[in-house]
């Protein structure tokens, strides 16, 4: 791309936009006027950022499971500002860069103090994010890893809503937690390696016990960031306070982040460990689909009922990666791109109606499809691949992952199973309190439905949804090399 | 045109429809939506009837392979492709599906005339009949798992059609939930296929079953017999979309949907999806014992039940569910105790009478102004001639009126008792539960015959028990609650109860009774023509590959040796009942009353259907929501946050500080971690150059 190594384009780009949006609105006197220039700039730039990452996906050659588009600059001793992609991550820029401008776009008009900012924060994050992607030196992995939860605290913390303070801190104790004895672990891996380079350290070996203490501290920060049951309970305050981009950002990429640790790390370089924690994994994984699907089944918030649904749905994802196999890892990867189109779109449909009526209580809705019969539609499409119905993305990733885990585990797999009743339940409950029946709220009387921008936020993702539920292997192609070189590693070194 | 093009057309006109209807109907005129839709149903109509009629008529070669679309998933092994299976079993299928469906969609235009939401309520019916045939099409288990779950949705979307009747939205909820707890059984199933065969498509399956016999999978501590437990987790999922014992109790509250929904999905067509399963995996209940053995008795089990609830009900639609719960039975222990073929036959003739029958009581309900009560009917026969004639031809379908050892009868007698006699004939033969299934069949019979001509003679002789006034205001005011409810307030006048004691009701339009005329002649004729190929000498060249009956099962030939009592068993019970149903409700007008008031506590039971509804809402509905409660409130709540965050912040009394103060205290606190951070890699570094 013009000469520029073009992870790093992509990677830098929402910073540019960041900086420039900070000068106009320095120069800019006008509140407004630096607002209105703020979205402008944050549109485009996420918007060529998706582009870009676009063309990157389609240069990736994905019958190779080597690292592509690698760049080394030298940083500090051995450690390096090193980025590259393969099969596992590429597709994980792709998603972030695709859901940048849709919050862009679902933030226009519903934040209104300190709009700069907010662009400013959504954009750094952008860069945070995509680098933990695409980063190939740990260290370099580690800072940036932690880094992304300085602007997302501050989203939640300035734009959230009333409990936000309680919210971010619970966040931030949360996380401390796991990024301590992650950092320790991260110290001793490149002190005993003697480098810092992630493909390096996949190809040392370390010793079975030393596996099991570094395997547990990368587990502490990655359950906490999936979440897993039972350091699950930051989440739902965490989305019920966060703007409805925050939400997006934080159920569509922040939550793959802890999934793309285990497959990056945890499995590779700890797979002796990995083996002997699969079944506290399993055990973790199945309580979270069966508990947090009935905390959800009796939740009277929107917005926490989803959130304790994304709970259960990474039950499904951790359960298919630590089933070592083909259908469990593939299946893994899927549902984590699914769930980011699939929660996304849930967390924009309680925004939608969040913006007219500033209320996330299911008891004040009921009878919208009266007055927003498209909004009705667009629900229940992501309603039903949130049930994970055929058809849908949605379904595919749960298949995938239960198949997994059936292969290893035929008990396991029937708690897994019993997920798919629980979300049934939940999910068309909600659907029918706040959709169906007459309009009973007077304040209901005049709600609009959705309008031309809110549908455009929509519809790349009903697309996305419903196409990835026929033809999966659009993914699953690019994915597949890289998965399945992963398992046959995990294989051989397991024997 | 070929095959291969009318199979496409057959399977993707009414995705078209729905997809036009669907998407654009708020936009096109409400009658071009209409129009296109059933115009596509008809097309995949007459394709579907040439590849059965030439398959009958062995003028068509159904092609070996499936066509095959494109891939679906295809992961280390599991692979499902997109296609489209010919077979005598998918032929038999699409021409039942598109031909009740396309009826149905005509009559709809009568029956849902006022309705504003007519696109939706059509684009649903076609979506229904795309899932349903890619469902009876599909050459894997993942894609009739698509259309499984596909024909699900479309219950539900249209059982809760009328979305304002908190009734109709519980009973969509029900049925979907319910339905998910037989694909549980069904999901895991498959997985076990997969455990066990190494693929998923049916041909590789069925193919190497001989060499997996003998194979067992660990269950926790069990080893199980491999194919036994894929044929009763199969079988669980089979429950749930055809309503067998324990997984019925969606269907009779499904009957909250529109009329012309209940007769295609919930009488003809999906509810048959469970027959059609075990059927297509009759490779594998041919090699299981305990398998075959449970299909046996859950059917027989929901034969019985079914019919003693049916006895007992008021409600003209909930009386025919019950009636097809009960049936399904039949089709059940058919292929429990191996044929197959009977079951698919029974299958087929009582698509035809029982959507008939649907769409006969819909016909009432229309002429009635959306009355249901058959306590509040009477005497309809009079104003509605056409409807009663047609209804009277379904009742004698059902009961399976005709004389043993002749051509003549209707519909059900053919396949009815086949199906009776092949249980006699496998009794004989010492399959498990098999003489169960018989003695529960002939018994079950003489139930159908009572209550389905307690129906005809509640509902159509007698004089007219509705309350003209009462019902008026009480019409209007539903239709002022209900604005979407189809059937405005035309023929208000019609209210008024006749002076000759007759009911106040009109007959439907034609545009409905047409549908009702074509599919009265399915009821009158199907059997006659198709019991030889069905059931008959011609069967095993019928239904080629498509159904496997081991070496030793030879029951279907079996079955026209049974002594002649048992020939005669079934006209028998049915005459009896005929005349048990004469006395009371026709000869003596109330009678019925007086008995329920007599019999007391079995008429409660029967009447509140073995009181499953109120057993499942205790164990499953109200103790869900107590356990949700305990973990969110004490499990989340107490325990973790109060051990965890919260805990921690009592103690250094964090949160009570002022907001701002403490929200710059946490970037602080996080930023001074980080530089620790960074610092102490500077350092190591440092070391490590140095």
């Amino acid at each position: 791309m013009f000469g520029l190594p073009m992870l790093s384009t992509i990677l830098w780009l929402p910073t540019i936009g960041a900086i420039l949006i900070l000068l106009i609105s320095g120069l800019n006197k006008d509140a407004q006027k630096a607002a209105a220039s703020a979205r402008i700039i944050a549109l485009i730039t996420t918007f060529v950022t998706f582009l870009i990452s676009v063309k990157l996906v389609m240069d990736f050659d994905h019958t190779s499971a080597a690292m592509q588009f690698k760049e080394s600059i030298p940083w500090y001793g051995n450690i390096n500002y090193a980025l590259g992609v393969d099969g596992i991550s590429v597709l994980f820029v792709l998603l972030t860069t695709f859901l940048m401008p849709l919050c862009v776009i679902a933030s226009w008009k519903s934040v209104e103090k300190r709009v700069v900012e907010y662009f400013v924060a959504f954009l750094v994050l952008e860069t945070v994010m995509l680098g933990v992607f695409s980063a190939t030196d740990m260290v370099f992995f580690y800072v940036l890893f932690e880094a992304g939860l300085i602007p997302m605290y501050l989203i939640i913390g300035i734009w959230g809503g009333k409990n936000r303070f309680y919210a971010a801190y619970k966040f931030f104790l949360y996380t401390l937690l796991g990024s301590l004895f992650m950092l320790i672990a991260v110290a001793y891996m490149v002190l005993k390696a003697g480098t810092s380079d992630i493909l390096a350290l996949q190809a040392f070996h370390f010793t079975k016990d030393a596996q099991i203490y570094l395997w547990l501290a990368f587990f502490a920060s990655f359950a906490v960031k999936m979440p897993m049951w039972p350091v699950h309970t930051w989440l739902p305050d965490a989305h019920v306070e966060a703007p409805t981009a925050g939400s997006v950002i934080l159920a569509g990429i922040l939550l793959k982040m802890g999934g793309y640790g285990f497959i990056r790390f945890s499995l590779p370089m700890f797979p002796l460990a990995s083996l002997h924690f699969q079944p506290l994994i399993f055990t973790m994984s199945v309580i979270a689909v069966i508990y947090t699907s009935l905390v959800a089944f009796r939740q009277t918030d929107i917005k926490k009922l989803i959130a304790y649904s994304s709970v259960a749905h990474m039950g499904f994802v951790t359960l298919g990666i630590f089933a070592f196999n083909g259908a469990g890892l593939q299946g893994a990867m899927f549902q984590m791109l699914s769930h980011g189109f699939i929660a996304s779109a849930l967390f924009l449909c309680v925004g939608v109606i969040y913006d007219r009526m500033h209320t996330r209580e299911i008891a004040s809705y009921g009878g919208l499809v009266n007055r927003m019969p498209i909004y009705a539609a667009v629900f229940m499409l992501f309603t039903l691949g949130n049930v994970g119905l055929p058809g849908t993305s949605g379904f595919v990733g749960e298949v995938l992952t239960m198949q997994g885990t059936f292969l290893q585990s035929r008990i396991f797999a029937i708690f897994a199973a019993s997920g798919v009743i629980l979300s049934a339940a939940y999910m068309l409950t909600l659907y029918r309190k706040t959709v169906f029946g007459p309009l009973v709220n007077p304040k209901l009387a005049d709600i609009q439905d959705m309008d031309l921008r809110e549908f455009l936020v929509f519809l790349p993702l009903i697309i996305g949804t419903v196409l990835l539920g026929f033809k999966p292997q659009l993914i699953l192609d690019f994915t597949n090399v890289s998965v399945m070189h992963l398992v046959d590693n995990l294989q051989t070194m397991m024997k | 045109m070929s095959v291969e093009t009318l199979a496409l057309l057959v399977v993707f006109s009414p995705m078209v429809g729905a997809i036009i209807a669907g998407l654009f109907g708020r936009v096109l005129p409400q009658k071009v939506s209409m129009a296109v839709t059933t115009g596509l149903l008809f097309v995949a109509f007459f394709s579907a009837a040439t590849i059965f009629y030439g398959h009958w008529s062995k003028t068509i070669e159904l092609p070996e392979d499936p066509i095959r679309l494109f891939t679906w998933i295809d992961v280390a092994g599991f692979k499902s492709t997109w296609s489209i299976r010919l077979d005598a079993i998918s032929a038999v299928m699409m021409v039942v599906v598109t031909s009740v469906s396309s009826l149905v969609h005509l009559y709809s235009w009568g029956y849902m005339s006022e309705d504003p939401h007519k696109p939706r309520f059509f684009a649903y019916l076609s979506l229904f009949t795309f899932a349903m045939l890619s469902l009876v099409t599909a050459a894997d288990f993942m894609q009739l798992f698509f259309g499984w779950e596909g024909v699900g949705v479309a219950s539900y979307l249209l059982i809760g059609f009328w979305y304002l009747k908190r009734s109709a939205n519980d009973a969509q909820i029900k049925a979907f939930v319910v339905n998910r707890v037989g694909d549980f059984g069904f999901v895991l199933g498959i997985m076990s296929v997969f455990m066990v065969f190494g693929t998923i498509e049916f041909k590789e399956v069925f193919h190497a079953i001989p060499h997996h016999l003998k194979d067992t999978m660990d269950w926790g501590n069990w080893k199980l017999p491999a194919l036994e437990v894929i044929g009763v987790l199969l079988f669980i999922g089979a429950m749930g979309k055809s309503a067998q014992f324990f997984l019925h109790t969606w269907l009779p509250d499904a009957m909250e949907g529109p009329t012309p929904v209940s007769a295609l999905i919930h009488a003809a067509t999906m509810v048959t999806a469970g027959v059609v399963l075990v059927t297509i995996c009759s490779p594998i209940y041919e090699n299981t014992h305990f398998a075959a053995g449970m299909i046996t008795l859950v059917g027989a089990v929901t034969a019985i039940f079914a019919a003693t609830v049916g006895l007992a009900q008021n409600d003209i639609k909930r009386v025919i569910a019950y009636s097809t719960c009960s049936q399904l039975g039949y089709m059940f222990f058919a292929a429990g105790v191996g044929v197959y073929q009977a079951a698919m036959f029974h299958l087929f003739t009582h698509a035809f009478f029982k959507a008939l029958l649907f769409l006969g009581a819909g016909s009432v309900i229309h002429g009635l102004h959306h009355e249901q009560d058959m306590r509040k009917m009477g005497a309809v026969w009079k104003p509605m001639k056409i409807t009663y004639a047609i209804m009277l031809i379904g009742t004698l379908a059902i009961t399976g009126i005709g004389i043993p050892g002749t051509n003549l009868g209707l519909a059900g007698f053919f396949s009815k008792d086949a199906i009776i006699e092949s249980a006699f004939a496998a009794s004989q033969e010492g399959r498990p539960f098999a003489s169960f299934a018989f003695w529960i069949s002939v018994l079950a019979a003489l139930l159908t015959s009572f209550y389905s001509w307690r129906l005809i003679f509640m509902t159509f002789t007698g004089t007219f028990k509705g309350d003209a006034h009462g019902h008026h205001d009480d019409h209007a005011m539903s239709d002022h609650l209900h604005a979407n409810v189809a059937h405005g307030g035309d023929h208000h006048d019609a209210h008024h109860a006749k002076d000759d004691g007759s009911a106040p009701a009109h007959e439907s339009p034609l545009v409905m009774l047409i549908p009702l005329f074509l599919l009265a002649i399915g009821a009158l004729f199907a059997g006659v023509i198709f019991a030889p190929a069905f059931v008959g000498e011609g069967a095993h060249e019928f239904w080629g590959h498509s159904i496997y009956n081991s070496p030793e099962n030879h029951i279907l030939h079996l079955r026209h040796e049974v002594p002649e009592w048992v020939k005669f068993a079934p006209l028998t019970v049915t005459i009896t009942g005929l005349f048990g149903a004469l006395f009371v409700y026709f000869w003596n007008e109330g009678m019925g009353k007086k008995i329920a008031k007599a019999a007391g506590p079995l008429h409660a039971f029967l009447y509140n259907k073995w009181y499953f509804d109120e057993l499942y809402e205790v164990i499953f509905v109200k103790s869900a929501r107590a356990i949700g409660d305990f973990l969110w409130k004490v499990g989340d709540g107490k325990i973790i946050d109060g051990l965890g965050p919260n805990g921690i912040a009592n103690d250094i009394n964090w949160v009570s500080k002022k907001s701002v103060k403490v929200q710059t205290g946490y970037v602080y606190h996080y930023a001074f971690i980080m530089l620790i951070a960074l610092v102490a890699f500077g350092a190591l570094a440092l070391t490590k150059g140095g």
